[in-house]
């Protein structure tokens, strides 16, 4: 059996009488980077929302390095292991970018309000480590300089990696990226996928991303899982995905999939 | 109408008529009769003036500013037909309160205000003809004023408002000035510069040309001094800073003795609602929890403070007043942890209407025959002592001045250490974005409370402080506008600014307590500050660090997109 970070068993959500994940089992293995692909409304966020526990799941178990997630809130899982960026950035706008970056230590951070007013030697060491560490990860996402700029006046780019940074300062073993690349030039989204790679390496982390382009896709991804309507119709290594008949159907519609000169590429 | 941006006659006449209406209006609830008692240059200028001259220098500065791209001459024009415009309402008004007179209709069983003194303000006690006359003449060549006002370069004009705004503002404190100047130099020196509570012309003068000159060398040289600062080294900052803190604190500690004892008492009454502020200033402008319900922290503490110290029938325990103070705070914390816990899922309006609830609800319990027993309903809790530090007793305001500055002081030192830690990092990500924070591991349920609790505490200092020293407590103390009058501080000072605070604290608090005229108009005036502040300058008199640079790059980004 392999090594499995998540495991997803059987999980639907339901919103009223929409049912927007259904039935979907899914795996990460450790280290690996998986992506999740799928026409608009797939259900890939809300199943995002699903492991992160912005929404709590109607049947099934979602397991995260063998303790279920079910019933958990945000923060908690956060603290497990878990952390994400947003489709559309939320980052916190007012605040600097250093700022973003040491709201997301959050998770192992342990000084107080009481500490904080009395000055305590223990919360002047963590304040002055967490900047360090803050820094670091500034420089990783080359943001260089920019520690004191306020988040919402950052360039997009710069605070899509801003939001990554913030991501990693939670020290996550599970990464999930929802659409890192969107609204990227060919050239931003060329240093995007070169950046995930070096990501995983460097930060030894399971990455997980919702991507709409699949020049992406195809080129990071060891395995893809493909949802339409709520459902999981494929997963398997990139090639296979590619020459997939009910994948090529769900983008394109029926018929669609008769012409196999189509590429899925574009 | 072929430009863009010309000014169109429709608009021309608003602008015109709004300011016509400023008048009529503020004449017809008798701001403008009253507002004539106090001087502002004796025998030339009278507040009453300022607020008939005002508006029309408005018009014809906001009409020259709209149509600044046809040319100076159109701008003058524009400017001078809006001051014409304006007084049209005016002359009509004057028109019908003679005429409706001379006819026998009793207008004033409506308008009260509408009174021969009325007529005589707005014709200059020169009867109707020429009095109207000169009205006219007067605000078209306001207009014209307010549009040549535009027409200067904007570093002229900047000094120019500064050396009038200086000129008003120590005209309207004269009595103020004179006690001041009394307390210092003897009681010749008020007699040189004022005259019957206005300033004398040549000393107007003199304080214009002062204030104006500073003003206008700052804005040559302010650049330059500022460079020349930012390149000096670490040790003449340090020294700079050093001596502007040592020179603040030696202010503040002489104040009482310069200012003397009704201007302390006034100063003890800022300091007490700037330590509200400071408290409600951590759940509103950190955690972005909109608490409007502060006064019931306040009233905790008060009660707390009146029932365990009173000497009185009521009184519990009759503890001393040191004793009390901190289970005050603490009761104040308990009361805003509780008060929390049912509202801990309401976000934005809801969670501003429920706790609008609970400042009323603490407000009827506090009246409520059920705890009359206790608290002494609408008769209140008497008899609460004076506290003593050794044979030292507080009891005048000078002394209680020092009580509360000492608090002020701990809380604002606590409100800088928390703005600055973990814990204000965690309140100011759950005001940008709550669902985001969590995301982040925030345990926002736990942030939120600490928010609310800490928030009480300052209120519940406040409040058993204001016990003690007002001798007395009674339900009514503790309406609906004291919540309001906090948040009001907080927004006009600027948002999460800490020195905002204390400068919105002495603008709204302060202010209407020397000025009797505007405590009658308080409301009105607050209701007018706050529109004007969110239009002109929503960072607030005093913005914080990160609100500037956050206006000042979006002017940048503005300036870069031109």
């Amino acid at each position: 059996m392999t090594d499995n970070i998540l495991v997803a068993d059987n999980v639907v959500k339901r919103f009223g009488g929409l049912t927007a994940v259904n039935k979907v089992d899914f795996t990460i293995p450790r280290l690996g980077i998986v992506s999740i692909i799928g026409p608009n409304g797939a259900g890939k966020t809300t199943f995002f929302n699903c492991i992160t526990g912005f929404y709590q799941i109607d049947e099934g178990d979602i397991l995260f390095d063998g303790q279920r997630l079910n019933g958990r809130t945000t923060d908690q899982i956060t603290r497990m292991g878990i952390a994400r960026t947003f489709q559309n950035i939320r980052l916190f706008g007012n605040m600097t970018a250093i700022e973003n970056i040491m709201v997301g230590q959050e998770s192992h951070l342990s000084s107080t309000w009481l500490g904080a007013i009395f000055g305590t030697p223990k919360t002047r060491t963590e304040q002055q480590e967490s900047e360090e560490e803050a820094n670091r990860l500034l420089n990783f996402v080359n943001l260089r300089g920019k520690g004191d700029l306020l988040a919402r006046n950052l360039p997009y780019g710069d605070q899509r990696r801003l939001e990554i940074a913030r991501a990693l300062a939670s020290r996550p073993k599970l990464l999930l990226l929802d659409e890192p690349t969107a609204g990227m030039n060919p050239r931003e989204t060329a240093e995007t996928t070169d950046f995930i790679r070096k990501l995983r390496d460097e930060f030894e982390i399971t990455v997980l991303l919702i991507e709409h382009d699949m020049r992406v896709v195809m080129g990071i991804s060891e395995d893809i899982t493909v949802l339409d309507y709520g459902q999981k119709i494929a997963e398997g290594p990139p090639a296979a995905i590619q020459s997939n008949e009910r994948v090529i159907e769900a983008y394109l519609g029926q018929g669609a999939a008769a012409s196999a000169t189509v590429s899925v590429e574009e | 109408m072929n430009h863009t941006s010309s000014l169109s006659w429709r608009s021309l006449l608003n602008i015109g008529l709004l300011a016509g209406l400023a008048i009529v209006y503020t004449g017809l609830i008798g701001m403008i009769q009253v507002f004539s008692e106090r001087g502002i240059i004796a025998g030339v200028l009278t507040m009453g003036q300022i607020m008939i001259f005002l508006p029309p220098l408005v018009a014809g500065y906001m009409a020259a500013r709209r149509s600044r791209e046809q040319g100076a001459g159109r701008m003058i024009l524009n400017a001078g037909l809006a001051g014409l415009i304006a007084a049209v309402l005016p002359v009509i008004l004057v028109l019908l309160i003679r005429q409706l007179d001379v006819m026998g209709v009793d207008i004033r069983s409506m308008f009260v205000n509408a009174s021969k003194a009325l007529i005589d303000h707005l014709t200059f006690e020169r009867g109707i003809g020429p009095g109207l006359a000169m009205l006219v003449g007067f605000m078209t060549a306001l207009g014209l004023a307010g549009g040549a006002l535009m027409a200067l370069p904007e570093r002229i004009r900047q000094t120019l408002i500064t050396g009038t705004t200086w000129v008003i503002g120590i005209g309207l404190l004269s009595e103020f000035m004179i006690q001041i100047l009394r307390n210092l130099f003897g009681n010749q020196a008020g007699r040189s510069i004022f005259q019957a509570g206005a300033l004398k012309p040549i000393p107007a003068l003199i304080i214009f040309i002062v204030t104006a000159g500073i003003y206008y060398f700052w804005q040559l040289q302010g650049a330059n001094i500022r460079a020349r600062y930012a390149r000096s080294g670490e040790g003449t900052k340090q020294t700079f800073q050093r001596t502007s803190v040592g020179l603040l604190g030696i202010l503040l500690l002489m104040l009482p003795w310069i200012v003397g004892t009704f201007l302390s008492e006034v100063l003890a009454n800022v300091g007490l609602y700037v330590l509200m502020a400071l408290g409600l200033n951590i759940a509103v402008g950190l955690a972005g929890l909109l608490d409007l319900g502060y006064v019931t922290n306040f009233a905790v503490g008060a009660y707390v403070m009146g029932a365990l110290t009173s000497t009185g029938p009521l009184g519990l325990a009759e503890l001393n007043f040191w004793i009390v103070l901190p289970i005050s705070v603490l009761a104040a914390m308990t009361t805003g942890f509780l008060l929390a816990l049912p509202v801990l899922r309401m976000r934005g309006d809801y969670l501003a209407i429920a706790t609008l609830g609970f400042g009323e609800i603490i407000r009827l319990l506090a009246l409520s025959d059920w705890l009359a027993p206790y608290i002494g309903g609408a008769q209140g809790i008497l008899f609460i002592p004076k506290p003593h530090i050794g044979s030292l007793t507080i009891d005048t305001p000078e002394t209680f001045y020092y009580l509360i500055l000492a608090a002020c002081f701990i809380m604002l030192f606590i409100s800088i250490r928390l703005n600055n830690s973990r814990t204000g990092r965690q309140w100011m990500a759950m005001r940008e974005d709550e669902d985001a924070a969590g995301a982040m591991g925030i345990d926002t349920t736990l942030a939120k409370l600490l928010a609310f609790t800490l928030s009480a505490a300052s209120g519940g200092l406040a409040g058993a402080i204001f016990a003690s020293k007002l001798g007395a407590i009674f339900p009514h103390s503790f309406s609906l506008l004291i919540s309001i009058n906090v948040l009001s501080i907080i927004i006009v000072g600027g948002m999460g600014s800490i020195p905002g605070i204390v400068v919105g604290a002495l603008a709204l608090i302060g202010l209407p307590e020397l000025l009797r005229e505007f405590s009658d108009y308080r409301l009105l005036l607050y209701g007018a500050l706050l529109i004007i502040m969110m239009l002109v300058r929503p960072e607030g008199l005093w913005p914080s660090a990160v609100r500037r640079r956050e206006l000042q790059s979006d002017a940048a980004e503005a300036a870069a997109a031109d």
